[in-house]
């Protein structure tokens, strides 16, 4: 086991995808320290604010970190154009309790505004509390139930295997995008937002795990006839110790990668159901109902910055998978390992 | 009387939905200290055989006695008959679990023993790789670090970690080329007067079969055609 991890943390891409997505849930973790403000607090008046960057130098001078003010103009077809003032300068501070801000009635917005006013930083930094967790917990659901059914259906085969498998494919027939919302429409209207939350992550997580549950049991089919099942059986290991010990272990190298390449679907499930205003509600955050304002190609036009989340779901979309891929190969116990 | 197998029937149906009697109303016992091989081309039924005395396959009909008794029905008698009878199988490659240890693979054979203290079965461990000839310091090593011969000496080990009376070797030597055909055999005979083993082996191949047991079963088709000395055959 040792071997093994250190054998993960010598793929410089998984510790690098690992170091990612360790600082972005250290950030979810710690969200009401690090990100400059509530993900509800709102300043109409800086409608699409663009990003400000935190200055050291004014007038050709060092001086302690601050932002220029922002003045709101328009051109001649009425749009708003940010003019930077920079008569006006707001001191960053620190620790307020917050990691930093500004001082008031000054903003900052290090990767700019929303529609209003709202930092797309902190909500991003709130969002992947939502977005994050529900890929963890769904596959966390999703798997225990597809790697039991699997194996069950798997190791015994015959008329279990039947049902288990004919239930499977009735989840899989129907179109996964309108099962979502179905089963969303099941759920009360007047849920909280927590309620809402979890209610999305078991919907998913009932959607998902018949397609592991089939691969799982092919695979099952295959390996309990394998002399080593056979071997415990002659041990007088019940059933279940035998599919748990020697069974899925096998399928873990198929699992794992599947693991790490269905959360992205959680991800984007979960951000389905709020772009169409069923998933996490405004104020609340979630890089899905983030992304929701970038619908219109006006706004990406003259506020790209609003597309940020989007950058962070590729970010996590692809250290899954990378890590997925480099947990397989250390896995893998026929890829040689040098001794 | 160690093993005894009383009328043993067992048909499989085919895909086309024929089907195929591989036991064919087989009784044969098997007498503490005298090893006997049961020899046949292939497709006979001598391994369906064989897993039907370890239980890991259910005949249609017969019954099996361990030392007199039936071992199917009572637990206790079960344990005991898991204990005391072990297999070992043909493909080294394949029945020793790629993803466990040697120290794990042994440890799961003392499944059915109870509780053993850590320091009793460090010593069983030791014991039974010097059986094989096995060095000590390798417990910690994975099986596809082995040769095949290594393999199967190891598979033998993990049978005898419980000091079983029979060993039911299914083929154990037939996957193996020539030269390792014949350490493992060494190996074997090796064991069988060190430990007053008996053998019930199974195999194509009368010149290993004649080299460790007395009596020869020839089978055809399911079924028992020829009773021998090992060396009239």
């Amino acid at each position: 086991m040792k071997k093994m991890t250190g054998l993960f943390f010598k793929n410089k891409w998984a510790l690098a995808a690992l170091w990612a997505l360790g600082v972005l849930y250290a950030g979810a973790l710690l969200a009401d320290f690090v990100a400059p403000y509530s993900f509800k607090d709102e300043a109409r008046d800086l409608s699409y604010c663009p990003p400000t960057a935190i200055q050291v130098v004014h007038d050709g001078k060092l001086r302690s970190p601050f932002v220029y003010g922002r003045k709101l103009t328009f051109n001649e077809y009425r749009q708003r154009i940010y003019v930077t003032d920079q008569t006006v300068l707001y001191a960053v501070k620190f620790f307020t309790p917050r990691l930093f801000t500004v001082e008031a009635p000054g903003r900052v917005y290090l990767l700019g505004a929303d529609s209003r006013g709202r930092d797309i930083l902190s909500r991003i930094i709130y969002g992947a509390r939502v977005s994050l967790t529900i890929g963890l917990i769904g596959v966390l659901i999703s798997f225990a139930l597809g790697l039991l059914v699997g194996g069950i259906a798997g190791y015994y085969g015959g008329r279990v295997d039947n049902v288990l498998m004919r239930l499977c494919e009735v989840l899989m027939m129907a179109p996964g995008f309108y099962l979502l919302l179905a089963l969303r429409a099941a759920v009360p209207d007047n849920f909280n937002s927590v309620q809402v939350y979890f209610s999305i992550v078991i919907i998913l997580s009932v959607i998902g795990w018949a397609g592991l549950a089939r691969v799982v049991r092919g695979m099952c089919l295959s390996l309990r006839e394998r002399d080593y099942v056979l071997a415990a059986k002659t041990f007088g290991l019940s059933d279940l110790q035998i599919i748990v010990r020697h069974i899925l272990p096998h399928t873990v190298s198929y699992s794992i990668a599947a693991v790490m390449l269905s959360i992205p679907g959680y991800i984007l499930g979960e951000s389905a159901l709020s772009l169409i205003g069923l998933g996490i509600q405004d104020p609340y955050a979630s890089w899905g109902n983030m992304l929701s304002d970038a619908m219109s190609i006006v706004r990406i036009k003259f506020a790209p910055w609003i597309l940020w989340p989007a950058f962070f779901i590729f970010v996590s979309v692809v250290c899954f998978n990378v890590i997925g891929d480099a947990l397989r190969d250390v896995l893998d116990p026929m890829i040689k390992r040098d001794t | 009387m160690l093993l005894e197998l009383k009328d043993i029937s067992k048909t499989f149906s085919d895909r086309a939905g024929g089907k195929v009697k591989a036991v064919d109303g087989v009784s044969l016992c098997i007498t503490a200290q005298e090893s006997c091989a049961i020899v046949g081309e292939s497709g006979c039924g001598k391994t369906t055989l064989a897993r039907i005395a370890m239980g890991l396959v259910r005949p249609d009909a017969g019954k099996i006695l361990f030392e007199g008794q039936p071992v199917w029905g009572d637990r206790k008698r079960e344990q005991n008959f898991r204990l005391k009878v072990r297999m070992v199988f043909q493909d080294p490659f394949a029945s020793l679990d790629p993803r466990y240890s040697v120290r794990a693979i042994l440890d799961e054979a003392l499944h059915l023993q109870g509780r053993i203290s850590r320091d009793e079965r460090k010593v069983k461990m030791a014991a039974v790789l010097e059986a094989v000839a096995l060095p000590a310091d390798i417990l910690s090593r994975y099986p596809h670090e082995f040769s095949g011969g290594e393999r199967q000496r190891l598979a033998i080990a993990r049978a005898l970690m419980t000091d079983p009376a029979l060993l039911i070797l299914d083929e154990a030597v037939s996957s193996l080329d020539v030269i390792v055909q014949k350490e493992v055999l060494d190996c074997l005979a090796g064991l069988q007067s060190a430990k007053q083993l008996t053998y019930l082996f199974i195999t194509h191949n009368l010149a290993a079969a004649r080299r460790i047991t007395r009596k020869i079963i020839v089978m055809r088709s399911g079924k028992i055609i020829n009773v021998t000395g090992a060396n009239d055959l």
